[in-house]
């Protein structure tokens, strides 16, 4: 209630788990789900006497994002040692950047609800290693895992530019976006490929020093992020409302119960004395390499949307829709590879196809339906030769069992009836058997027109086509109308 | 501002290190006589000087993004002073009210 006196101010650091093959500065695998320390070698182990050689497509990958967020490029950028102690941390430090990022000074630009655009700046895209992990919930004792040790990741930090929890939400749907479609990390927060934490304080309006801040974190969903700021922006003002002062602090965001709890330190001081990494030289980034990697870059969200706009001439929201991820791009332009009614395979998948996937929690990826498939079933329809309730039922059906929707049409003889003379055979039949329904509609109850249609559809099991139906039983019942009159 | 007792308090708990209350005193002496001996370098003008980051002017050579075998986990966890059949053991390093392994799993980074 006191939310219009304050304003919120929330700067983002998202980590993003790279898709590299192996880990940033040795050749163990990166991949996920494999038996617990089995990817491991002497350098991701620490060992003393090993050295860390650097995953050149950790370089690219970063250089991608920077180049996708206006970043400008470091061409020659350090390393450092982040040092603290915690038991998935077999080095004791963290190789990480802090001095000299990779990137820095870019923006991402959002879109408010009310159209307004805004610019999210971004102070540094840095290049860093992930720790293992840590096994808590045993009775007596920890449990290390180190293969997550030595993943490459990328940490992207903003400004404090961030208002409110919906800003937030929308920037980290950008950047997922952005990385999903640049092919660096698959995005995935409940899997925690993709973390973000948050710095959040709250001030009064028109004040220009901060306030002090917390930090959140664990929050593994778009949906959580949002509910966490909302949260903790409302605990910040309640804290200033009755006369309180915010503890700095570190809070984990507990889901399930919707609050966030403070995080027992592990350290007094977030000291971490960085210093330049001695083990790795500096990075030397050739610039003909930046604009390799610049001419090489996909087409990027918003460039899609325009040009989807353009192309298929589709209005700007079924543009941004089908452009939210890639792989659903991609699903649309090999649609209308074969049919030329843009707009209707965007209605069916914006409608249908994103109903089926939400209804079964799957991607696109694992759609069973064949785009070329689509394509035929929204041809069968344009051409008259089914209904659009057989064919949703049609897209059902094959969506579970990947046949072909033709196949499947005349096997169930689903066919649409267009042929006249039987349809009217149909319509005499149930007027005939609705004579007095049939007087109702001379004296006036006009509803029952669809009544008379859903009996025709009744009849033909739902083949008839709908057009010849309505024009053969309004010439129908005009012929009587006239009978009875006459 | 020469170092005190507690600076080297400070910064032997941040490295986990106990020391008797002598040996604080002795490294409380040192640390000074050497950061005296660093400031000697502050004499020098180095206003248009670039910070040097690595002694060697060397650059970075890469490697390609093949992967390699891992060690046999056998090996991996020979020296575990502790473990189980998987893992590494350690005590425990965080009170938890409940199961929460995600929790504290991605405190880090
Ligand atoms: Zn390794």
């Amino acid at each position: 209630m006191f939310a219009d006196k304050y304003e919120a101010v929330i700067g983002l650091e998202i980590h993003a788990q790279l898709l590299t093959n192996s880990k940033a500065f040795c050749g163990c695998s990166t991949k996920f789900g494999l038996p617990p320390n089995s990817n491991v070698c002497p350098i991701c182990l620490g060992m003393p006497g090993t050295l860390p050689v650097l995953n050149k497509r950790v370089v690219e990958f970063a250089i991608k994002l920077g180049l996708a967020t206006h970043c400008k490029i470091r061409t020659y950028s350090i390393f450092a040692r982040k040092n603290y102690f915690y038991p998935d941390l077999p080095k004791g430090y963290q190789i990480s950047q802090y001095e000299e990022p990779i990137c820095y000074d870019g923006y991402v630009e959002i879109e408010l609800k009310n159209g307004e655009k805004k610019k999210i700046r971004l102070r540094r895209i840095h290049m860093e290693e992930d720790a293992g992990k840590s096994i808590h919930d045993q009775d007596v004792d920890t449990l290390i895992d180190i293969n997550r040790c030595g993943v490459p990741l990328l940490e992207i930090v903003t400004e404090p530019d961030i208002n409110t929890p919906q800003e937030a939400a929308l920037y980290l749907t950008k950047i997922r976006q952005l990385v999903q479609y640049l092919d660096i990390c698959d995005g995935n927060m409940e899997e925690g490929s993709l973390r973000c934490d948050a710095n959040v304080s709250v001030r009064l309006k028109g004040e220009k020093k901060l306030g002090t801040k917390t930090e959140v974190k664990n929050m593994n969903s778009i949906k959580n992020v949002e509910k966490a700021l909302e949260y903790e922006i409302n605990r910040q003002i309640q804290i200033l409302e009755s006369g309180g002062t915010v503890i700095q602090e570190t809070l984990l965001w507990d889901a399930g119960a919707g609050v966030v709890r403070p995080m027992r330190s592990k350290e007094e001081a977030h000291d971490y004395r960085y210093f330049p990494e001695p083990d790795l030289v500096p990075v030397v980034v050739p610039e003909e390499w930046i604009n390799e990697i610049k001419k090489s870059l996909p087409e990027l969200p918003e460039e899609k949307r325009d040009r989807f706009m353009k192309q298929y001439k589709l209005p700007k929201y079924d543009a941004e829709v089908l452009t939210s991820s890639k792989a659903l791009a991609d699903y649309y332009e090999q649609c209308v590879k074969y049919i030329d009614d843009y707009k209707s395979v965007s209605n069916w998948i914006m409608v249908e196809v994103l109903k089926i996937l939400n209804e079964r929690q799957i991607d696109i990826a694992d759609f069973k339906v064949k785009p070329e498939h689509l394509a035929m079933l929204i041809n069968l329809v344009n051409e008259g030769k089914i209904n659009q309730t057989t064919a949703k039922m049609v897209l059902e059906e094959i969506s579970e069992t990947g046949e072909e929707p033709d196949s499947l049409i005349e096997r169930k003889g689903l066919l649409q009836i267009s042929d006249e003379s039987f349809i009217e055979e149909v319509v005499v039949k149930v007027l005939e058997g609705n004579k007095e329904n049939v007087e109702r509609y001379f004296a006036g109850k006009d509803k029952l027109f669809g009544y008379f249609v859903g009996e025709v559809m009744k009849l033909t099991k739902g083949k008839a086509n709908p057009k010849i139906v309505n024009e053969v039983l309004k010439r129908k019942l005009e012929e009587m109308r006239v009978k009875v009159n006459g | 501002m020469p170092v005190t007792i507690k600076d080297v308090e400070y910064i032997a708990n941040l490295a986990r290190l106990e020391f008797k209350e002598e040996e604080k005193e002795k490294f409380t002496e040192q640390f000074n006589r050497i950061l005296e001996y660093i400031d000697k370098l502050n004499e020098l003008d180095t206003t248009d000087v670039e910070p040097l980051y690595h002694v060697i002017d060397l650059k970075n050579v890469f490697r390609e993004d093949i992967v390699k075998e891992s060690y046999p986990r056998e090996e991996i966890l020979k020296n575990a002073p502790s473990r189980t059949e998987f893992f590494f053991k350690v005590p425990k390093v965080i009170q938890v009210e409940k199961p929460q392994k995600e929790n504290e799993d991605k405190e880090q980074s």
